[in-house]
């Protein structure tokens, strides 16, 4: 990479300028909320001192753990089963040839071009529909609830997965497992023992990513969760179209932060992942991942 | 893209016939099939049928209770898309997702260049700080905003403490492009870089060498090679702005209506759902031309 000779010196320094207005206005909505969630008077425009007291109401709002439960056990669900689907999507795609691939391609990456509130109708008539043949057929009445919610979670998670793992698939040649089958490996011993290992790093990008995917859903979940039953982002959309409180400061920077750990594990993961399988730049693989979606 | 895996069993070391290779491929195929199987079925159940039940429901109607009834199909949903007030949405959404794509681009442009030419060291460590935007909770990010846009936020605080009005801003167009450009800006970002990272800087160099000014050489080389990451970015941008149903419905108000929250409206108040799918259906064909209309625009630079 060539430092400095693509570039003069004054654009140099127009170009960090712009970096760093951008970098501000990235940060300082966030760093703003973060602040104001301390705030201890309950007007959030008036700062008074410092203070934990609107985490200590957060804790006991019922309400507000009761859809963070909710949300924890739908993340929980829909993040294993689209990691095992995605993944196996993937590697479907990716390593075989067979009757219906180039549809089921197509279908594949659906889900992510298509925007979340047509995605969200889609399964608002879907479960109508079905619950209303399933009445109609054996009399059984169900509603939409957390599962639902799961179900739906899990069809716009699987593509996201798949694309991610597949990235990381399509780096490496086949030639380990080919050595493997060489060797005698059977066809299981030497996915278990070769492939997997060497993709994990993708496949848990792709398990971070749906997991995130779970829990920041707001539009989706709304339209498939029934009463009673909803996740902690539709819970705080409902509060946050009726005004500004400090208590929704306290559990935004409390989602805030569940995101930032999040992003700390997976580069993290990227970085074991550079180290262990010497591929050409990390950060390229994190950017692949990054940019589908 | 990958060789299919080798065909003949190792243990059989004699010459390999049409037939045999003929099975080979006949058992990867299956083998591929058993397992896109469960993504399959799970797509198709839970994508495509509800993708078609969707446009079925766009020609059904509604009886006198407002419920949606399977039966005399009609064109009235499609003929309701071309009135004046849905006409007035989609102009406002189409403009303000075409401005957001503009300025994303203005401002990450240089953004992602000055990253893609700092040591790679600084590169990745500037690359985390745009992760962690691009990774938080959407809504978080937009009720921010709802925080610093208020009557009683920082802004108009700012603009009492200097002697000036109170700023109002929240529930204005302007806050719904506010959120947007701040919502979507890493979609831009990121492919851009890795378009620009990617970039065989030598081919500048070429150009400087053969006497071409700073301004010439990434007109003609710079900008044509990143072509990719603009097109990529412009529709991660412009899509989900055009379907946006979050940022207007906190930062928008009733005169700001967009696309999403008008298809959200006929399914959860006006439970008009034959005009709702109709409404959905022209929403994704206008991202389809979109899309195909940015792919051609690339390729024609290039």
């Amino acid at each position: 990479m060539s430092e400095g000779t693509a570039t003069s010196r004054s654009t140099d320094r127009i170009l960090g300028i712009n970096a760093w207005v951008v970098f501000l206005f990235l940060y300082a909505p966030i760093v703003l909320l973060i602040a104001f969630s301390f705030n201890d008077n309950s007007n959030v425009s008036i700062w008074t001192e410092p203070s934990f007291r609107w985490y200590g109401a957060m804790f006991q709002d019922a309400n507000v753990m009761n859809a963070l439960r909710n949300s924890l056990i739908v993340a929980f669900f829909s993040t294993i089963v689209s990691t095992v689907i995605g993944t196996m999507l993937a590697i479907a795609l990716e390593r075989y040839r067979f009757r219906g691939r180039g549809a089921l391609d197509g279908i594949a990456y659906l889900p992510i071009i298509i925007p979340d509130v047509t995605m969200a109708v889609m399964l608002l008539i879907f479960f109508f529909q079905v619950f209303g043949i399933l009445d109609d057929l054996v009399g059984v009445q169900l509603r939409n609830g957390l599962g639902t919610i799961t179900l739906s979670h899990i069809a716009f998670s699987i593509s996201f997965v798949a694309v991610v793992v597949r990235a990381r698939l399509s780096q490496l040649d086949n030639s380990l497992e080919e050595a493997a089958a060489d060797l005698y490996a059977s066809r299981w011993q030497a996915f278990r023992k070769v492939t997997l290992p060497l993709i994990a790093p993708g496949v848990a990008g792709g398990a971070l990513l749906a997991l995130t995917l779970s829990l920041d859903d707001v539009v989706v979940t709304q339209f498939v969760s029934g009463a009673g039953a909803t996740t902690l982002p539709v819970y705080v959309f409902g509060l946050v179209r009726r005004g500004v409180t400090p208590l929704i400061n306290a559990v935004s920077t409390l989602m805030l932060v569940a995101s930032m750990v999040l992003v700390g594990i997976s580069l993290g993961l990227q970085r074991g992942a550079g180290t262990r399988a010497e591929k050409p730049n990390d950060a390229d693989t994190a950017l692949d991942e990054a940019a589908v979606d | 893209m990958t060789a299919p895996p080798v065909a003949a069993e190792p243990e059989t070391p004699a010459p390999v016939t049409p037939e045999l290779e003929h099975a080979a491929i006949k058992a990867e195929s299956r083998r591929g099939l058993l397992i896109s199987l469960p993504a399959y079925i799970y797509l198709v159940l839970l994508f495509v049928v509800p993708l078609v039940l969707v446009f079925v429901y766009s020609f059904a109607t509604r009886d006198s209770t407002g419920l949606t009834v399977l039966e005399d199909w009609n064109l009235e949903s499609y003929k309701r898309l071309f009135t004046e007030i849905v006409f007035e949405i989609f102009a406002r959404s189409l403009v303000l997702a075409v401005v957001t794509t503009v300025i994303c681009l203005l401002f990450s442009y240089p953004f992602a260049y000055y990253i893609a030419t700092r040591s790679p060291r600084v590169r990745n460590l500037l690359l985390i700080f745009v992760m962690i935007p691009f990774w938080s909770n959407f809504l978080v990010r937009t009720y921010a905003w709802r925080v610093i846009l208020g009557s009683e936020g920082p802004i108009s605080q700012i603009s009492l403490a200097l002697g000036g009005e109170p700023i109002r801003l929240l529930f204005t167009t302007t806050a719904v492009l506010i959120g947007l450009v701040y919502g979507f800006l890493p979609f831009m970002v990121l492919p851009l870089y890795a378009a620009l990272e990617r970039m065989d800087w030598r081919l500048v160099e070429a150009a400087r060498d053969l006497y071409a000014d700073g301004w010439t050489s990434f007109r003609k080389v710079t900008l044509p090679l990143s072509m990719p990451g603009v097109v990529a970015g412009s529709i991660l941008v412009f899509i989900p702005s055009l379907g946006a149903y979050v940022t207007p419905a906190i930062l928008g108000g009733a005169k700001t209506t967009l696309l999403g929250d008008y298809i959200v409206s006929q399914f959860l108040a006006a439970r008009n759902w034959p005009f709702g799918s109709a409404l959905s259906f022209a929403v994704m064909f206008v991202m389809l031309l979109a899309t195909i209309f940015y792919f051609r625009a690339g390729a024609k630079t290039l």
